[in-house]
Parts: C-alpha cells; sequence; structure tokens
C-alpha cells in the first residue's frame, strides 16, 4: 500500500462514492426518516384528500398534517404504535410470518443439506447434477405473484388440477376447499416458499462444503471415518457459520414475506390465515381506509426487528482478516508515534 | 480415498438417491408443465379434467380472449423491460464506480463508508414504502417509472459484490500505468476498469434484471393506472371475475408473464447458478 500517491488521488474517491451516497441519502434515508415521523402523525388519506381539496378551492386549510395530540393539547404521538401493538391483526400476522417461515424453512434447509451432500460426495458420484441443480433452482428465478396465481389454480376448489389428481387415485370422494381452511392454506403457502428456496439454499450450502478443505476430509479416510461421521465431524462444524448466514438471510426474507401470501390470499389474507407482516403493512396503508400513520409505526416496528437480525448478519460478514490488519497497523503506529515521543523525551539520541 | 466391500448397500442407496431426485426434479417441472399445457386447453377441456399433460388445441382461442380483457400481455411487458433494463444499467455501473471509489483510492472515509454499506446491506425497500410512497407522491412522481430506475443507483449487496470481486482481479499498476500516460480518471474508469469488470457485471446484471422483474411491492405501491402495470402486476388482474370462466386464457396469461424468464434461465443457466454460488443474491 503505497500512502503517497494514495493522497493526492483521494478526492477522486469520493467523487466516485458520490453518485451512491446521494441516491442512498434521497431513496433510503430519507424516506426511512419520513416513514419514522409519519408514524407519529395524524396523517391518512382522507386528511391528505381533505388538505388538497381545501387549497383547489382556495380556503385556509382548516386541518394540518401534524403530531398527535388528545383533547387537551398534550402530545400523544405512540399512539399509533400503541394502535398497532394493541391490534390483534397485527400479532396474528406477526404469528403467521413466523409460523409459515418456520414451516417453510425447517423442511428447507434439511433437504437443501441432504442435498448438498449427495451432490459433493466422492463415494456416490450421482449422474446429471448440473440438471438437477438447474431445475431445482429454477422456481426461485420465476416471477413469485405468478408462481402464487399458479398455485392458487393448481389447489382451486372447483377446477384445481390437485383435486383433479387426488379424485382419480381414490384419495378423496370430493373436492377439498384447501383455501377455506386455516391449516391448509397456511401449509400451502409454506410449501410454495419451501419449494421456490431449497434449490437456492442447497446450491449456497453446495459452495460452502466444496470451500472445505479437502484435506479434512482424507484425514477423516484416513482415520477410517464413514459416511455419518464424516457429515457428523467434518461437514456440519464447518458448515456452521454458512448455516448461520443462510438462517439469518431466510429469516429478513421471511419477514417482509409479500407476493405469495399477498398473491394467495389477497387483501383480507383469506379470513386472515395467511396475512403476513408485510401484508398487513400494505393493506393497511395502501388500501380500504389508507392509515398511513399506523401502518408507517407497523413498518418501523418491523425494521427494528430486521435491524436486529441484519445487525447478526453484519457481524458475520465483517472482513475479520481486514479487521485484525487494521487492528495491528494501528498499533504499530500507535507504538511508533509512543517511540517518537520518548525518543524525543530523551533529547533525540539516537 | 477408501473404497467400500459392500457393494450393494451402495447401490440400493444410490437407487433411492436417484429416486428422491427424480421426484424433486418432477416437482420443479409439473407445476409450470400443467400451466403451459393447460394454456392451450379449452374451459370445457379444463372442467373435464384440468390435469392436462399434453397440449390442445386452443391456444389461438384463449390469445384472443385474453387480448380483449384488461389483461395486457404486451403493455405489462414493455413496461417491465422498460424499468428492468434501466434499472439494471444503473445499478451495475454506478455499483462499480462506487467499489472502484473504495478499492482503488485511499480516502480517509473509506473504510467508515464500506462498513456502512456492509451494515445496511440488508434493510428491505418495503419497510419504508410509507416514506418513499408520500415523497415521490409530493412531487407528483407516482405512476412515473422513475422512482422504480432511478433508487437503483445505491445497491448496496450490488456493491458489496463488486468490491468482492474488483479487490483480487484489478491489479492497481494498470490504473497507475494510465495515470502516467495522461489518462483522466473517468476515462480510466470507463475504458479500463469497466472491461475488466465484465464478467461480474454480466452476473450482477442477470440478477438485478430478474429481481427487478419479479418485484410485485414496491410497483404495486407506486403504479395504479393500469396502463403502467408490470409484468407480476398484470397477474392480478388475472383474479378478476371477468377471467372467472375462462380457465384456459388464465394458464396463458400466467404462462405470458414468465415465458421471458424461462428463456433466459435456460439459455443462462449455467451463469446464473455459479452466481448463487457465489452468493451473490440474498434470500
Amino acid at each position: 500500500m503505497n500512502k503517497k500517491k494514495g493522497v493526492s488521488y483521494a478526492k477522486w474517491g469520493y467523487i466516485f462514492a458520490l453518485p451512491f451516497c446521494i441516491a442512498y441519502l434521497i431513496f433510503m434515508i430519507y424516506p426511512i426518516f419520513n416513514t419514522f415521523s409519519i408514524g407519529f402523525t395524524n396523517m391518512t388519506d382522507r386528511l391528505q384528500m381533505q388538505i388538497a381539496q381545501e387549497e383547489m378551492m382556495g380556503i385556509e386549510p382548516t386541518v394540518q398534517v401534524e403530531l398527535l395530540r388528545d383533547e387537551e393539547g398534550n402530545l400523544t404521538i405512540f399512539d399509533n404504535y400503541k394502535f398497532v401493538l394493541t391490534d390483534p391483526n397485527f400479532w396474528s400476522s406477526l404469528k403467521n410470518t413466523c409460523i409459515i417461515w418456520g414451516v417453510n424453512f425447517a423442511p428447507q434447509i434439511l433437504l437443501a443439506l441432504v442435498l448438498a451432500v449427495w451432490f459433493t460426495s466422492t463415494r456416490n458420484k450421482i449422474k446429471g447434477k448440473g440438471l438437477f441443480k438447474v431445475l431445482f433452482y429454477m422456481p426461485n428465478i420465476i416471477t413469485a405473484a405468478t408462481i402464487a396465481m399458479l398455485f392458487t389454480k393448481l389447489f382451486d376448489y372447483n377446477k384445481g388440477p390437485v383435486n383433479d389428481l387426488l379424485r382419480m387415485l381414490g384419495v378423496i370422494d370430493s373436492n377439498i376447499d384447501f383455501f377455506s381452511d386455516e391449516f391448509a392454506s397456511k401449509a400451502i403457502v409454506a410449501f410454495v416458499q419451501f419449494w421456490m428456496w431449497y434449490g437456492y439454499t442447497m446450491i449456497i450450502l453446495i459452495s460452502g462444503i466444496l470451500g472445505i478443505s479437502p484435506e479434512l476430509f482424507e484425514a477423516a479416510d484416513i482415520d477410517g471415518a464413514n459416511g455419518w461421521q464424516k457429515f457428523r465431524f467434518v461437514t456440519l462444524p464447518n458448515l456452521k457459520s454458512i448455516m448461520l448466514f443462510t438462517l439469518v438471510t431466510s429469516m429478513i426474507g421471511g419477514m417482509t414475506m409479500f407476493d405469495i401470501p399477498y398473491m394467495v390470499g389477497g387483501q383480507g389474507g383469506i379470513k386472515g390465515h395467511i396475512r403476513t407482516l408485510s401484508v398487513y403493512i400494505f393493506e393497511m396503508s395502501f388500501t380500504g381506509g389508507k392509515l398511513y400513520n399506523r401502518a408507517s409505526a407497523a413498518s418501523m416496528l418491523v425494521f427494528v426487528m430486521i435491524a436486529v437480525l441484519a445487525a447478526i448478519i453484519f457481524f458475520m460478514l465483517r472482513d475479520k482478516d481486514e479487521m485484525a490488519r487494521h487492528k495491528i497497523e494501528k498499533a504499530q503506529t500507535k507504538a511508533y508515534k509512543k517511540m517518537l515521543k520518548e525518543e524525543k523525551a530523551k533529547g533525540g539520541v539516537q | 480415498m477408501a473404497k467400500r466391500k459392500n457393494k450393494v448397500g451402495p447401490v440400493v442407496a444410490h437407487f433411492w438417491i436417484y429416486v428422491l431426485l427424480i421426484l424433486l426434479a418432477i416437482l420443479s417441472i409439473l407445476p409450470f408443465w400443467i400451466m403451459f399445457m393447460n394454456a392451450t386447453r379449452s374451459t370445457p377441456e379444463i372442467n373435464a379434467n384440468s390435469l392436462g399433460l399434453i397440449p390442445s388445441k386452443y391456444l389461438a382461442r384463449n390469445w384472443n380472449v385474453i387480448g380483449t380483457k384488461s389483461f395486457n400481455a404486451m403493455t405489462g411487458f414493455i413496461n417491465s423491460m422498460i424499468i428492468s433494463t434501466g434499472a439494471t444499467a444503473l445499478s451495475v455501473y454506478f455499483s462499480s464506480m462506487t467499489a472502484y471509489s473504495i478499492v482503488a483510492y485511499r480516502w480517509k472515509m473509506r473504510r467508515a463508508f464500506f462498513t456502512f454499506i456492509m451494515a445496511v446491506l440488508m434493510i428491505p425497500s418495503q419497510i419504508i414504502s410509507i416514506g418513499f410512497y408520500q415523497m415521490m407522491y409530493s412531487v407528483g412522481m407516482n405512476n412515473s417509472f422513475l422512482p422504480l430506475i432511478i433508487p437503483a443507483i445505491a445497491s448496496p449487496a450490488v456493491v458489496f459484490y463488486m468490491k468482492q470481486y474488483m479487490e483480487p482481479a484489478l491489479p492497481l499498476e494498470i490504473v497507475e500505468a494510465a495515470r502516467i500516460d495522461g489518462a483522466g480518471e473517468f476515462f480510466t474508469f470507463n475504458r479500463i476498469v469497466i472491461p475488466i469488470m465484465k464478467p461480474a457485471i454480466a452476473t450482477q446484471a442477470i440478477f438485478a434484471f430478474v429481481q427487478k422483474w419479479n418485484e410485485l411491492f414496491v410497483p404495486s405501491v407506486l403504479l395504479t393506472d393500469v396502463k403502467k402495470y408490470t409484468m407480476p402486476m398484470m397477474v392480478s388482474l388475472l383474479k378478476g371475475d371477468i377471467y372467472k370462466t375462462e380457465y384456459g386464457s388464465v394458464y396463458l396469461g400466467l404462462s405470458l408473464t414468465v415465458l421471458p424468464l424461462f428463456i433466459v434461465y435456460f439459455l443462462l443457466s449455467k451463469y446464473i447458478i455459479a452466481g448463487v454460488a457465489l452468493g451473490s443474491v440474498k434470500g
């Protein structure tokens, strides 16, 4: 690292980073603060309409967007939060989100792990690995909205292929109305999520296993370890961090799960059985009464949950080597400065 | 490599492994297969048996039906194309630029800046949708494509990937040499760095494009004019009552929304799988 060269060009670093910073400031930071502050106000669609109307008629606005107050004029800015936190729909959405995510993730990581071990095993060479990978990953790249719609058609009560198939096989006598059942509708959404993501998780785990030093496996072979022991004592411990990464990214994705439950359930999430947090926020802010203030409060609550999860990822992703190098560098500079100081104190004796 | 003496065990295990793999493969294909096949079948045919595994001959009829109603595949396709292409181009170009600022220059805030990018890597855009919508509404930009395209300039995940790729791939001596030859900094970036970054740009472009193409939440918030609907939003129109008995047309509509993705996927699957393996897309 040549420090001297860097100095004269340092300003270009700022220039090249500028577009990102400006765009991020305008399109991310500002909206975050905007959402945050709307959560403390009385802003709803009705209020906005009234203001716009009065402006159009040219009269002094009788209402305005302001912080929440009670009749005596005391600030009650947390009322939106209070409303959301006491709204049974919020809690049921949180519960639904967790259930659907959990039911999809447990089998997903298990199956992905099994497939990843098979696909990387040197003992049983599986033919057509490439093709299988392509097929397993395929659902992940297809529009989730379409997939959701497709599965509502497949599980349709009247003209659904699943019902037709089950009847043909003699499993059922009359059609099942899957989406009126709480368990079945949740299971279908969880299954679609599982089906869309296990291929992705599998590929991540495969690259994780390929990243494990082959020497470890060779050593295990020499020690006479069988397949299960190798998996238990070599593969699994070395995959820990990548599995934690998968877990947390999947959790964050799960917290914002929207496309499938929204398209399957529509507004209302079929009696609320598959209403997730994102659907809850979307319904509250962009349909019906358009209560921007309360939906903002709900958004911020979800934001906090995601921030906690993101913090975990952040501490995992940090470039540990670079951090260590940076620390050493700092310590060295400090030691060097100290040395100079001491030398100076000694009167610059060589 | 230690070879096992017991031959029967592995062979049987092998058999069951293949059975499971083939079942999963069928599971991946079957829903889409039924979708494409039913798209060519008529309402009475689907009424009789909705599990269509072979094509019929009503594709043209279904196509005509779908054309007369609100679902407009061409509009959706063009809108999605504009948004996805624009956002992808901005995302990969400016992310490369941001990564270059971190890799090539020693500025004071560099480390803090990269730390920040990693910290915000996972923040999903739908969380801030209300503030974002209000901002766009107040400047009259709802029902415009620009709010869906311009924010792509700041894509932390892409910057992160580009930086990881650039560090080993870009020898700073080349940059030095260009400077000695009198090249400006922007010239160096556009003519020397971008070509070196081509493989990373290609990978990220595929993912950025697909992600943007599939996005539902933010476009649903911003775009209320049916003429501005994107492909995934068109899907919701198929839910409407006007398609209640036109089963074949609904399947055809669904097929149309994903046909471009299938083509892209089967042309580029090798690169896409390799890209996923590098951890380039987030869950």
